[in-house]
């Protein structure tokens, strides 16, 4: 395959940066490995929550008495828009090669990943305090803490990440590596995404219906 | 500072030496001696070191290694050391189950809870899997004919987190108590309410190390094989156990996450009050054997695919013929990857679901019988009207193939539900899968390092030793497993440490009988390999092909040098090599040489795998700035890393043409030797292909050689 074929849609234009392109083949493959792995280990925790969520509730409160919809909703929407900024700083590495408007547009993607997980502290605290709903009052409970914990996780390591990228930026410049990097930081940050997405729709949304 | 912030739940009493002095008995004395031998060997190993002035080398051409032939190397040494360990606790087992028929044996039933708790553990994940593992690495890249695995640092990180929990392993001989929950530890048995203390946290934690560095492994093994193929190697030109090599990355890709999951739930009820599995509040332990053998059963064909592709080389090899059904025999290795995830509640057939799920599950059971069958058939027939030569490997893969299906008849036996119930948690079990696993995994792993032995250190090993000890192992794996068949059809429960049945007796001396000759079996192994490496000059065969091998590995020298090919090779048809010396292309001069690139050596990955160590250890003992400071440290040189852009080096393109111009004009010069004299020391690896020497004879067929060439 010439390089034209397998060009990857994050990186410069074609013909601009065939080095880049021939690195990005591997080690992108790699990472959408990666990313499977971890799209099992989610889909076994949503496994686990589908379980304990139904007979795991015990003398527990039930899924409609401890999530707040509104929370959840504008949590939603910080992580989508935080996708959103990431894209302007994929945007901005490709077409303007500018390492500022990467960093500024990273900035605005880490103060909305920090705020969603601020937010969601916020609804753990809530939780235990006005709803008597810590991990270990049910199964369904620690399947809860588990399933959304181990996102949060996720995208707490991915703003640490996205710190570690705003000082490569600065001291190494926008290189080939750095490139690839912000590209596979992209993906983790957009699966993230989708993993949210389904976390809203069938623990929150089916949560609170039933 | 009090005690419990500096040192956590440690105390004087941890150490196993106090035991023997607080109440002496057999029991005790043993565990201490375990521990003593565990110190010693860790002290004898600094001063050999030392003495030997061996630990710069160790550091700076093995353990800062990313070579993922270094690398395989060091994976196989991981699982020789602990294969020593678990098959002396194996030989303790039995001692104790002949000893204690109508009394209590000279072991305590903790001790004995705790033998076979790290027995099955240290079986699986620190030597079956360290195993295959090591020899993928090895062998793979080269199959392909590539310079190198995808992620180089990766899999030296994959390595030092499995070297992690092996270490774990070891330390629990000496500091506290293993677990004493079985390989498998289920709860709620192995919940905090019932087994409070250090042991299962060792389990979990020695068992998580050795399942993130798997799921790394598949990882960059599955990316390898799709990326790294030399021009020309089609997914269907690739040798067989580069095939296996892949659907076993894919199923450790898919099956690790289910274990990660189950001991990290496993440890928030322990350390956390959660209730996943406890009794009570919601908690359900069919959860846990839901998710430990959505693992656990894929987990036998991760470790068997990769035994299925070393027989398929040895049988094509040792049969100087083409494998018979290629087509077949990748379409089947496929089949049984994918249903190895259909069948995982066979293991839990008598625990209360309905008999229609029961009835999917063992017909799914017995179905992975079909392509495992092709397989044997497919074997059988590529020895008809071939060439064979019985060498130890090809001993192995004859035995394999009796035994084998023996233990295959076993299993779709309890494949059926209803003869399942009559005899689960028996003997007839334990039988049933050391059957499978035994002649399946590891004489497969030890026919493989008599194969490629010649391969990586440049020497091959002594034939009459490596015969001796097939001569035990064959039939002390018989002795060993055939009578707990009958054991278990007698009502003998498993994970039992006493009997007053003297029906037993028996049966019980043979399979001790057997134990022992399976001992005597490793230690000639051991003797075979010191034997060999002193008479290495005699049994030399630097010219790479020992065995008139078919693949691509073999057209190296041995041992093989850093950059693997000098010169990527273009592959166009199967057995490329085989193909090449028949066509009369083998050894021939490439036209240009290219500086390589690789990698540089880094203490990346050995100071993660420290800190993940004394994480582990830090949770295990609950030493909570331990656990902080080793965690932020592990990230912390992943953060450093990787603002390092110096991470390669050049080997310039004339130092690499000189060393393989000598290499081939020492193998055109070499007058090659027959298949009849292989085992001779006029073996230098140079085969004469068995297509030629049958054509030409074998006095003038190294002359035919050498023109063609």
């Amino acid at each position: 395959m010439s390089v034209s074929e397998r060009l990857h849609p994050g990186l410069n234009l074609a013909g601009t940066d065939p080095e880049a392109h021939e690195a990005a083949e591997e080690v992108m493959f790699g990472f959408w490995i990666f990313l499977m792995s971890d799209l099992v280990l989610f889909a076994v925790l949503f496994a686990t929550y589908a379980a304990m969520s139904v007979q795991g509730i015990a003398d527990g409160p039930r899924p409609a008495e401890v999530f707040d919809l509104t929370a959840a909703f504008v949590e939603t929407l910080l992580l989508l828009l935080s996708s959103f900024a990431f894209g302007f700083a994929m945007l901005a590495m490709k077409y303007r090669e500018s390492g500022r408007g990467v960093l500024a547009w990273l900035l605005v993607t880490g103060v909305l990943g920090a705020a969603f997980v601020g937010m969601e502290l916020h609804d753990y605290y809530v939780m235990v305090t006005a709803h008597g709903a810590p991990p270990q009052a049910s199964g369904f409970l620690s399947a809860y803490y588990l399933l959304t914990g181990t996102h949060a996780l996720h995208v707490s390591s991915g703003l640490v990440w996205m710190a570690v990228m705003a000082v490569q930026i600065s001291v190494m410049g926008l290189n080939t590596t750095v490139k690839l990097r912000l590209m596979r930081l992209a993906l983790f940050w957009h699966m993230l995404d989708v993993v949210w997405i389904a976390i809203f729709t069938f623990v929150y949304l089916f949560g609170v219906v039933s | 500072m009090s005690w419990e912030l500096i040192f956590g739940q440690l105390k004087w009493s941890s150490l196993v030496f106090t035991g023997a002095i607080e109440n002496p008995s057999l029991s005790e004395f043993i565990a201490s001696g375990a521990g003593t031998v565990a110190v010693l060997g860790a002290v004898a190993s600094v001063i050999l070191l030392t003495v030997k002035g061996w630990w710069v080398p160790l550091w700076r051409d093995w353990l800062t290694s990313v070579d993922h032939k270094k690398v395989g190397i060091m994976y196989i040494v991981i699982a020789l050391v602990m294969f020593a360990r678990a098959v002396i606790e194996a030989a303790l087992m039995r001692a104790q189950q002949l000893s204690a028929y109508d009394s209590t044996g000279f072991l305590s039933a903790d001790h004995f809870g705790q033998l076979f708790s790290t027995h099955g553990t240290i079986m699986i994940f620190f030597v079956a899997m360290p195993f295959i593992t090591g020899l993928m690495n090895y062998v793979m890249p080269l199959q392909i004919g590539a310079r190198d695995v995808s992620f180089p640092l990766l899999n030296a990180i994959s390595l030092m987190l499995t070297l992690a929990g092996a270490i774990l392993m070891m330390v629990s001989l000496v500091v506290g108590q293993f677990s004493t929950g079985g390989w498998t530890a289920y709860p709620p048995f192995t919940g905090i309410q019932f087994n409070p203390g250090e042991g299962v946290d060792y389990w979990i934690w020695a068992v998580s190390l050795g399942s993130i560095g798997s799921t790394l492994t598949g990882l960059n093994f599955a990316v390898t094989i799709y990326k790294k193929r030399c021009p020309g190697m089609t997914l269907f030109r690739m040798p067989l156990f580069t095939w296996t090599t892949l659907c076993t990355s894919i199923l450790m890709i898919f099956a690790m996450a289910p274990l990660t999951a189950a001991t990290a739930m496993l440890a928030l009820d322990r350390y956390a009050g959660f209730h996943f599995f406890t009794n009570g509040q919601g908690g359900n332990m069919m959860n846990y054997a839901n998710l430990f053998w959505l693992f656990g059963h894929p987990e036998v064909y991760i470790l068997i695919l990769p035994a299925f592709g070393v027989w398929s080389e040895v049988v094509a090899t040792f049969s100087s013929k083409r494998i018979y059904g290629y087509t077949s025999l990748v379409y089947a290795t496929m089949c049984i990857a994918v249903l190895s995830f259909a069948v995982w509640l066979h293991h839990f057939f008598t625990m209360g679901q309905s008999a229609n799920v029961n009835a999917f599950f063992g017909i799914a059971t017995m179905v992975i019988g079909v392509p495992t069958g092709v397989k044997v058939y497919d074997w059988l027939l590529t020895m008809v009207g071939g060439r064979i030569r019985f060498s130890t490997p090809m001993l192995f893969h004859i035995n394999f193939l009796l035994t084998f299906i023996l233990g295959g008849m076993t299993g779709v036996l309890l494949a059926n539900p209803s003869v399942d119930f009559q005899v689960h948690n028996t003997l007839f079990l334990v039988a049933h899968f050391h059957n499978m696993i035994i002649p399946g995994v590891l004489f497969g792993m030890f026919a493989a390092v008599q194969f490629w032995f010649p391969k990586v250190f440049g020497f091959r090993l002594h034939e009459g030793l490596g015969r001796a000890s097939f001569w035990c192992f064959a039939p002390g794996f018989l002795l060993a497993f055939f009578p707990l068949y009958w054991l278990g059809m007698m009502g003998a429960t498993r994970r039992t440490y006493m009997w007053a049945d003297p029906d037993y007796l028996p049966w019980f001396a043979l399979a001790m009988a057997g134990a022992a000759l399976i001992l005597a079996g490793f230690t000639l192994m051991v003797v075979q390999i010191v034997v060999s490496v002193r008479r290495r000059a005699q049994l030399a065969a630097p010219l790479g092909d020992p065995w008139d091998g078919r693949t691509l590995e073999w057209a190296i020298p041995s041992p093989t040098p850093e950059w693997n090919f000098a010169v990527i090779p273009q592959v166009v048809s199967r057995d490329a090599f085989y193909e090449a010396k028949k066509a009369g292309h083998a050894y021939r001069s490439p036209v240009a040489y290219e500086d390589i690139e690789v990698p540089r050596n880094t203490a990346t990955a050995p100071l993660i795998g420290l800190f993940a160590c004394a994480w582990a250890f830090g949770l295990v003992w609950h030493i909570w700035w331990l656990v902080a400071v080793s965690f932020l440290m592990m990230w912390a040189v992943v953060i450093v890393r990787s603002f390092e852009t110096d991470t390669t080096e050049t080997i310039p393109a004339e130092a690499v043409k000189a060393a393989n111009e000598a290499f081939l004009a020492a193998a055109r010069a070499a007058p090659g030797v027959s298949r009849e004299r292989e085992m001779t020391s006029d073996n230098r690896g140079k085969a004469l292909p068995e297509g030629l020497e049958s054509l030409s004879g074998p006095v003038s067929s190294g002359a035919a050689v050498e023109v063609l060439s």
